[in-house]
C-alpha cells in the first residue's frame, strides 16, 4: 500500500493493518489492509458476506478484531469500545439505519450529539442538518420509526453528522431505496464530502460508488481480492462482470 | 355508606400508588436490559429496615432518613447489578432472573439474621387524621402516599423526557448497537437503570412499611407489583403505573365486599384472569410503543 499515486487527497486518516475479525469460530476476515486518505472518499466492495460490514463494524468498535490493527489519527483505536471511538471523530451509519424508532426525529438527531457538550455548536450543527435535509425539520417531533425509508436513511445520515465527525463510516445507504432517491443519497455523500470529512463507504451499487469514490477496494470471502483507484477499477473486467454487471 | 366505600377506593388508591413504584423499577429493568429482577421487592423490604435504623437507632429526621434510605437503596441496586448480573450478562436471560431471585433470599435472609422476624413498628410523617371532601373520606396518611407517589412519577416523567441522560436511556432502550454508536456507555446506562429502579423501590418502602408491616417478608409485595405491572402490560410504564393504582383499588374492595381472605388471594386470582383472558394487559398491545 505504500506505493501510492501522487492523486491521494492527503495522508491516511485511517490505516487498517491485516485484521482478522472472528464471530464465535467463524473467522469474518482474514487479515484485512487499507488505508483511507484525508479528505477522501473509499468504497468498499464485494458481494454479501464478503466481510463489508463487519469491516466498519471492527473500525468502529461494535466488534473487535482478534488480530491486526486499525489506527486513526495517528492513534491505535482497535482495542477501545465504541463510545470512545465516536469521541475520536468516526460516525458509523450501519446496516439498516439502526434508528431509535420511538424517540423523535429530533430527539434522533439529538443523540447523534450525545459526545458533544458545547450547546451553540450542536445548535449549529442542527440547522445544518436541517438545511441538508428540510424534511427532517419538517418531521422534527415525528417518531422515527414512522418515516418512510429514504427518510430514515436521511435521518441517519444526519444523525450521524450531528457528532461532527471526520470520518464517516456509511453502510449500504442506497440500500432498498428507489432511484431517484439513490441518487439524492449519493449528492449528499458527495456534499458530505466536499464539506471536508472523510467517507467510507460500503456499497452494493458499484457503479455508483466507484463513480464518487477516490479509490475502491474489492473484498471476497473475508479478503481484499483487488484495489485500486476507482477509474481504474471501473475498467476492470473482472469487476465489470461481477460487480458491474456488465460483459 | 358512600363515604366507607370512597374511602376504600382512596386508601386502595394509596396502596395501588406503591404497588405502582415498585412496578415502575420491575419495568425499567426490563425495558433497558431484558431481565425480570426478582428481587425488586427486596429493595423495598431492605429500604424499610434502613429507614427503621435510622429513624429509630439512630433518631434522625424523618427527610433525612428519607434522603439517605433513597441514596442507600440505589446503591444497593447498583452493587446488586455489578455482583449479580454483569458478571452473566451474556448467559441466557433465565439463568439472569434465577440469579435475581438468588439475591432476593439473600437479602431476605440477611433481614432476618440482623433484625429477627418479628414486625417490627415504623412511624410514619403522615397522620391518619380523617379528611372529609363532600363524598370523599380518606385519611392524611392516603393524600400523604399518593401525593408522595405522585410527584417521584412525576420526576420521573421529566428525567425521561427532558434531560440527556435520561434521553440516552430511552435510546438504550430501543437498540443498544446505536446507542454505542453515539458514545452512550450502555454498561453505566445499565447501573444508572437499577440505580433508579432500586431507589423507586427504596421509596416505596418508606411509604409503605408503615401502612403494612415491617418484617423480612416485606419483600413478598413485589409479587404483588409484579401482578400490577401484567395487569398494565409488562414492559408498559404507563400500565405499571395503571395497573398497580388499579390493583391497589381492586385489592381493598374485595376485602370490603368479601372477607380479608379474599383480599389477600384476590391479586393472584386477577393474575391468572388477566394472563389467560388477556395476556398483554391493558397497556400491552398498543401502549408499549409510546413511552
Amino acid at each position: 500500500m505504500s506505493n501510492r499515486d501522487n492523486r491521494a487527497p492527503g495522508p491516511p486518516l485511517l490505516t487498517v493493518d491485516g485484521i482478522e475479525t472472528f464471530y464465535g469460530s467463524i473467522q469474518a476476515l482474514k487479515g484485512i489492509s487499507f488505508e483511507v486518505p484525508e479528505r477522501s472518499i473509499v468504497t468498499l466492495l464485494g458481494a454479501n458476506g464478503a466481510g463489508k460490514s463487519t469491516t466498519l463494524k471492527s473500525i468502529s468498535g461494535l466488534v473487535a478484531p482478534a488480530r491486526g490493527s486499525v489506527t486513526f489519527k495517528g492513534q491505535r483505536i482497535d482495542r477501545r469500545p465504541s463510545e470512545e471511538i465516536v469521541r475520536l471523530g468516526i460516525s458509523h451509519v450501519p446496516e439498516g439505519r439502526d434508528l431509535f424508532p420511538e424517540l423523535t426525529v429530533l430527539e434522533n438527531l439529538k443523540m447523534g450529539a450525545y459526545v458533544r457538550t458545547d450547546k451553540r455548536a450542536i445548535q449549529a450543527s442542527l440547522e445544518r442538518v436541517h438545511a441538508r435535509f428540510p424534511i427532517l425539520a419538517q418531521r422534527r417531533a415525528q417518531l422515527a420509526g414512522t418515516l418512510s425509508g429514504g427518510e430514515q436513511q436521511m435521518l441517519a445520515i444526519g444523525r450521524a453528522l450531528m457528532a461532527a465527525p471526520t470520518l464517516m463510516l456509511l453502510d449500504e445507504p442506497s440500500l432498498g431505496l428507489a432511484p431517484m432517491l439513490v441518487e439524492e443519497i449519493f449528492g449528499i455523500i458527495r456534499e458530505i464530502h466536499a464539506s471536508g470529512t472523510t467517507v467510507l463507504l460500503v456499497e452494493q451499487n458499484a457503479n455508483k460508488a466507484l463513480s464518487i469514490a477516490d479509490y475502491g477496494y474489492v473484498l471476497e470471502t473475508g479478503t481484499i481480492s483487488l484495489a485500486g483507484d476507482s477509474r481504474q477499477l471501473l475498467k476492470d473486467d473482472h469487476v465489470r462482470r461481477a460487480y458491474l454487471g456488465q460483459r | 355508606m358512600v363515604e366507607i366505600l370512597t374511602s376504600q377506593v382512596v386508601s386502595g388508591l394509596a396502596t395501588g400508588c406503591v404497588y405502582a413504584l415498585i412496578a415502575l423499577g420491575f419495568v425499567l429493568i426490563f425495558k433497558a436490559t431484558d431481565v425480570v429482577n426478582f428481587a425488586q421487592g427486596e429493595f423495598v423490604m431492605a429500604s424499610g429496615f434502613i429507614s427503621y435504623t435510622l429513624l429509630i437507632r439512630f433518631g434522625l429526621s424523618y427527610w433525612v432518613v428519607l434522603l439517605v434510605t433513597i441514596v442507600v437503596s440505589g446503591v444497593m441496586g447498583v452493587i446488586l447489578e455489578r455482583v449479580v448480573v454483569r458478571p452473566i450478562m451474556d448467559a441466557p436471560i433465565f439463568s439472569i432472573v434465577i440469579a435475581t431471585i438468588g439475591a432476593s433470599t439473600v437479602l431476605r435472609s440477611s433481614a432476618g439474621i440482623v433484625y429477627g422476624y418479628d414486625v417490627l413498628p415504623l412511624p410514619t410523617i403522615f397522620s391518619k387524621d380523617p379528611i372529609r371532601m363532600g363524598v370523599l373520606s380518606f385519611t392524611v396518611m392516603d393524600a400523604g402516599v399518593i401525593g408522595s407517589s405522585l410527584v417521584i412519577m412525576m420526576a420521573l416523567y421529566l428525567f425521561f423526557t427532558r434531560t440527556k441522560t435520561g434521553m440516552a436511556m430511552r435510546a438504550t432502550a430501543q437498540s443498544q448497537t446505536a446507542a454505542r454508536l453515539m458514545g452512550v456507555s450502555v454498561k453505566g446506562i445499565f447501573s444508572l437503570t437499577w440505580a433508579i429502579s432500586a431507589a423507586i423501590g427504596g421509596v416505596a418502602g418508606v411509604l409503605i412499611a408503615p401502612i403494612i408491616y415491617l418484617d423480612p417478608n416485606l419483600g413478598v409485595i413485589g409479587v404483588k407489583a409484579f401482578a400490577g405491572a401484567i395487569l398494565g402490560g409488562f414492559g408498559s410504564i404507563p400500565g405499571a403505573i395503571v395497573g398497580g393504582m388499579l390493583l391497589g383499588i381492586l385489592e381493598n374492595l374485595s376485602g370490603y365486599f368479601f372477607n380479608a381472605g379474599i383480599k389477600q388471594v384476590s391479586t393472584y386470582i386477577l393474575l391468572i384472569v388477566v394472563l389467560v383472558v388477556r395476556p398483554s394487559g391493558l397497556f400491552g398491545a398498543v401502549a408499549v410503543k409510546r413511552v
